[in-house]
């Protein structure tokens, strides 16, 4: 139980992050998210849906999407999610903070070799 | 956590929903297209999504503001059991609303009088301005009357402290003429008065500095209520006229209906403006001084100014007539100014006091009412035992149950309390009228303002805590393992629970003897002021108070046609004795004067009567003689005087053929009167308080030239008929006179209304104590009983006969009285001394009302903790001993 939970909570940060990188692309409904980010991620990163919608929830109430209905690929009505200017300036903030965080990881996996 | 989100939760429920929705129809659409059956399409779809069930509650509660979310189940819950028990929820909510209904009703009244600013513009600047100390007797004191006229016209001169000042006075104004001539609330206005308090015309216009002119005043302003009531509310144009005072007044205007006046407690009905008499009175303190602070000055800075200012004004003013130190006392007047936001009453200064100890009193019980419901729902608690059990081994907080338990009990407390302050209305109406006599109608405006309510959630959010908090810390802290093991049969913990128990009902005992010893108190001073003698006759005795301002009777004339009326009344059938006075005693009016006699000096009452008063008034002679017919006009001037009077002055030496010598005032010359007479002590102006030195002089000889007279009349008929016979005589024999008739007696007990509220109330919530009190003892009594079927039922078996099964229970219950009635015993003597200024012709320790208290105690508790006993000792041991 415990260890799902400190898994989710990394996730968490980071799904935020990969949802606003996929959605810089073009707007996109929760369905297509989650594919884009698991066929990009080569099926390393599967997104649980139970996790998806309450993230697509607490991102549009922070503003940095909107969502709109709209009709999907195979014509059916299905609820798209755009990126707001906000939600762009943040993909950049978090971006920044992912790749810091991965630098300072990898120096201490593997020791600088000078 | 967001409010807009909170708001709309289920709108956005629905949204996620449908996207859940459409998400599943496109994955199984992509299903079919990878050639899966439409079934199995949608399973798998469904299967990759996951619990749309649990995405949804988590969203949801994202939504959410938990806290307020779970206060709502708590509500809701409380609610369902409280339907489920509805003979609890009543008794419990009957009995909140009781005691939150009277003490709001109190408050209500108490917010009215004292607490609740006029109905004016910003009623904080207003002050008023009074003489430090009063007048001191001095002059003639109206009601209300603070200042005279020359002082008044002084401060309109020059008031750098206020930005606005204006004058009243209180008076009654004849409207119309004749036999219709009616009474009227009236007052004297100056010019400003309306403008300076802000009050806009309701009709026509308000009186404004040019309606004060020369003597007669040709204007005048009607109240809302006197418009409607009294001139139909027809619409005022110019030729709207009426008949005041026997001058012709034109009607301008009509004031809004909230406005009633400076006085709380009386309604004025028609305000006319004062006007300029050829001379001012000097001495005639009639007028009230208010005005508006300026900006940046307070009261103390406007007291300074008003004081360095007050020598020059007193002399500007100064009294003549009167005595050099007398006019050396009254130079040495300083003036100050007072707050006057809440205006000016006769009723707060009377009922104040009262007023915060009957709510004090209510307050008790309804401390008793909540021990009272602590102890049901202490009870209940015990049923609710194996509930509580499960909740807390299902992982429950022990905090989300106790504050589960305390939402309950505040659900009981808040709908107490609306029924509480709906009741109050209610309540506080008949309060106000039972405080209106015949002549002194009381018409405050009772309403619910943010004060009142503040005070009804402060007394609910407290009653709740105090019967709400020890059930629930009780039963949160169960233990639940116990607690199903012996659910239904509540012994367990047993003592615990008890002593809370004995420690409510000790303290309901406590109370209920306080308030009882202040019932009865309250009830035998009444009575004591009822039954008073005080020194002269009440029974049988009529007032008329005659009016003869239209028979134009000649100032040297006057106390002629006084003697006229005198025998004219004498003579009607069916009256035994009539007599006139200056003064009508124990109807709350003073007149004195300041004397010399030998080396002795003071004051003294005077009233001038005609020769039959004593007689009248039952007043026995102990030395000399009474008036008679040689004691005219011009004879020497004769005095009887009262026996304080020769203690006082006299020394205890013989009076008769003594000479006083009064100093002078304007109309009543220094004169010198010798005494002829001796009359014991009676009471004055007040059936409380002692008496003064009185003097009676001959009517004959009254200085008093004014066109009225009081006369007493004797008669052993009924008095409607008496004043039927009086009437009818004086419309024939002097038609253009009017008349005003009261019965003696009643207008004496009108004045004690206060007391017999404080009897009457007091009684009231003592016996509702004492009955609240003796409930809570036989619900204890009962529990002990039950708790210790077992032990009873042992003892039995054992061979304890039924007598020794009750004498062991109602000791139980004899020791709890016993500590209750010390504490209680204790308490009324340091509260005590808030009531003594109340109580007439008793102490508040009085021995006899405590011992009465105590012994009615004894005698309810007996009652009501020997029927358990009595059950107690008809248990079947087989019964107890099986069932354990």
């Amino acid at each position: 139980m415990a260890n799902r939970a400190t898994q989710t909570e990394i996730l968490q940060g980071t799904l935020d992050m990969l949802i606003l990188r996929t959605l810089a692309a073009g707007p996109a409904h929760g369905h297509t998210i989650a594919h884009v980010i698991g066929r990009r991620s080569e099926e390393v990163l599967l997104v649980e849906h139970g996790s998806l919608y309450p993230a697509l929830h607490r991102l549009e109430d922070r503003g940095w999407i909107t969502s709109f209905w709209g009709t999907s690929e195979n014509n059916r009505k299905a609820r798209y999610y755009r990126l707001t200017a906000t939600g762009r300036k943040q993909l950049n903030v978090e971006t920044s903070r992912w790749e810091r965080v991965v630098r300072a990881v990898n120096q201490v996996l593997r020791p600088a070799q000078s | 956590m967001s409010w807009r989100r909170f708001v709309r939760r289920t709108y956005w429920d629905v949204e996620r929903s449908r996207e859940i929705d459409s998400y599943i129809e496109i994955e199984t659409s992509d299903n079919i297209a990878r050639g899966m059956t439409p079934a199995d399409a949608e399973s798998a779809a469904r299967r990759k999504f996951g619990n749309p069930s649990l995405v949804r509650e988590e969203i949801y509660r994202m939504n959410t503001v938990s806290w307020l979310e779970s206060i709502a189940q708590d509500v809701r819950y409380g609610a369902r059991l409280l339907m489920m028990n509805p003979g609890f929820a009543c008794v419990a909510i009957l009995s909140l609303a009781l005691g939150i209904g009277a003490n709001t009703a109190i408050f209500q009244l108490l917010d009215a009088v004292r607490l609740r600013s006029l109905p004016i513009v910003n009623p904080h600047e207003l002050a008023e301005i009074k003489i430090i100390g009063g007048s001191r007797g001095l002059g003639v004191n109206e009601e209300y009357g603070e200042v005279t006229r020359p002082i008044w016209q002084e401060i309109r001169r020059d008031h750098p402290a206020f930005s606005d000042v204006f004058a009243w006075g209180k008076q009654q104004f004849g409207v119309g003429e004749g036999s219709d001539m009616q009474l009227a609330n009236g007052i004297l206005v100056s010019g400003d008065f309306f403008r300076s308090l802000g009050v806009e015309p309701w009709r026509g216009r308000l009186l404004a500095g040019y309606d004060e002119h020369a003597c007669p005043e040709t204007t005048a302003v009607v109240s809302h209520a006197y418009w409607q009531s009294k001139m139909g509310g027809r619409e005022i144009d110019p030729d709207t006229k009426l008949l005041i005072n026997g001058e012709l007044h034109q009607i301008t205007g009509v004031t809004p209906p909230p406005f009633f006046g400076m006085v709380v407690g009386e309604h004025f009905d028609i305000a006319i403006p004062y006007c300029e008499p050829r001379e001012l009175s000097r001495n005639l303190f009639a007028v009230s001084v208010m005005g508006r602070l300026r900006p940046g000055w307070t009261l103390e800075n406007a007291s300074a100014q008003l004081s360095a200012a007050s020598s020059a004004i007193m002399t500007a003013t100064e009294i003549t007539g009167y005595a050099a130190n007398t006019i050396e006392k009254y130079r040495n007047f300083r003036l100050a100014a007072y707050p006057a936001s809440a205006g000016v009453s006769r009723l707060r200064n009377t009922y104040d006091s009262a007023l915060w100890l009957l709510l004090a009193i209510t307050g008790l019980v309804l401390v008793i009412a909540c021990a009272n419901l602590a102890n049901l729902m202490l009870a209940r608690a015990s049923t609710r035992e194996r509930e509580i059990a499960v909740r807390l081994a299902l992982g429950a907080a022990r905090i989300r149950l106790f504050r589960q338990l305390l939402v309950e009990s505040s659900l009981l407390a808040a709908i107490g309390a609306g029924l509480g302050v709906g009741l109050a209305q209610w309540l506080s109406r008949i309060l106000v009228l039972s405080l209106s006599t015949e002549n002194d109608a009381v018409m405050l405006a009772m309403s619910t303002d943010w004060r009142v309510l503040l005070f009804a959630t402060g007394v609910a959010t407290l009653t709740a805590i105090l019967f709400g908090m020890a059930p629930a810390i009780r039963a949160s802290g169960a233990d639940p393992v116990i607690a199903m093991k012996t659910a239904g049969r509540g012994i367990s913990a047993g003592h615990g629970r008890l002593s809370i128990q004995r420690v409510m009902v000790v303290t309901q005992i406590s109370v209920s003897l306080v308030l009882l010893v202040g019932a009865l108190l309250f009830v035998r001073s009444f009575h004591n002021l009822m039954t008073f003698d005080p020194g002269l006759r009440k029974k049988g005795i009529t007032l008329v108070n005659l009016g003869f301002r239209k028979s134009n009777i000649l100032r040297e004339r006057v106390n002629e046609f006084r003697r006229e009326l005198v025998e004219e009344v004498r003579s009607v059938s069916g009256v035994r004795s009539a007599a006139s006075t200056s003064m009508v005693p124990l109807n709350g009016g003073s007149w004195g004067h300041n004397i010399r006699i030998g080396v002795a000096e003071g004051t003294s009452a005077f009233t001038w009567v005609s020769p039959a008063y004593f007689e009248t008034m039952g007043i026995p002679l102990l030395a000399g003689r009474s008036f008679n017919e040689k004691d005219s006009g011009a004879a020497q001037r004769v005095a009887v005087v009262n026996q304080t009077f020769i203690r006082r002055y006299l020394k205890g030496a013989n009076p008769i053929g003594q000479i006083m010598q009064t100093q002078p005032e304007p109309g009543y010359p220094s004169t010198a009167y010798q005494i002829v007479g001796v009359i014991p002590d009676t009471k004055y102006d007040n059936l409380r308080g002692g008496t003064p030195a009185m003097t009676f002089a001959p009517a004959a000889q009254f200085p008093g030239t004014g066109p009225w007279t009081s006369i007493l009349v004797y008669s052993d008929q009924p008095p409607a008929v008496v004043i039927d016979s009086v009437k009818r005589r004086i419309a024939k024999t002097h038609p253009e006179v009017v008349t005003q008739f009261r019965i003696f007696e009643t207008q004496i007990n009108d004045r004690l209304v206060r007391e017999r509220l404080m009897a009457l109330l007091s009684g009231l919530f003592g016996v509702l104590a004492a009955v609240l009190g003796m409930i809570g003892l036989y619900g204890v009594i009962s529990y002990i009983v039950t708790s210790r079927r077992n032990e009873i039922g042992i003892r039995v078996a054992l061979g304890a006969s039924r007598a020794e099964v009750v004498g062991m229970i109602m000791r139980e219950a004899g020791l709890l009285l016993a500590v209750g009635l010390a504490i209680g015993t204790a308490l009324p003597l340091a509260a005590s001394r808030g009531a003594r200024t109340m109580l007439f012709g008793l102490k508040s320790s009085d021995p006899l009302t405590l011992a009465t208290a105590i012994g009615l105690l004894v005698g309810i508790s007996a009652v009501a903790s020997f029927v358990p006993a009595r059950r107690a000792s008809k248990v079947d041991p087989m019964d107890a001993l099986r069932s354990a």
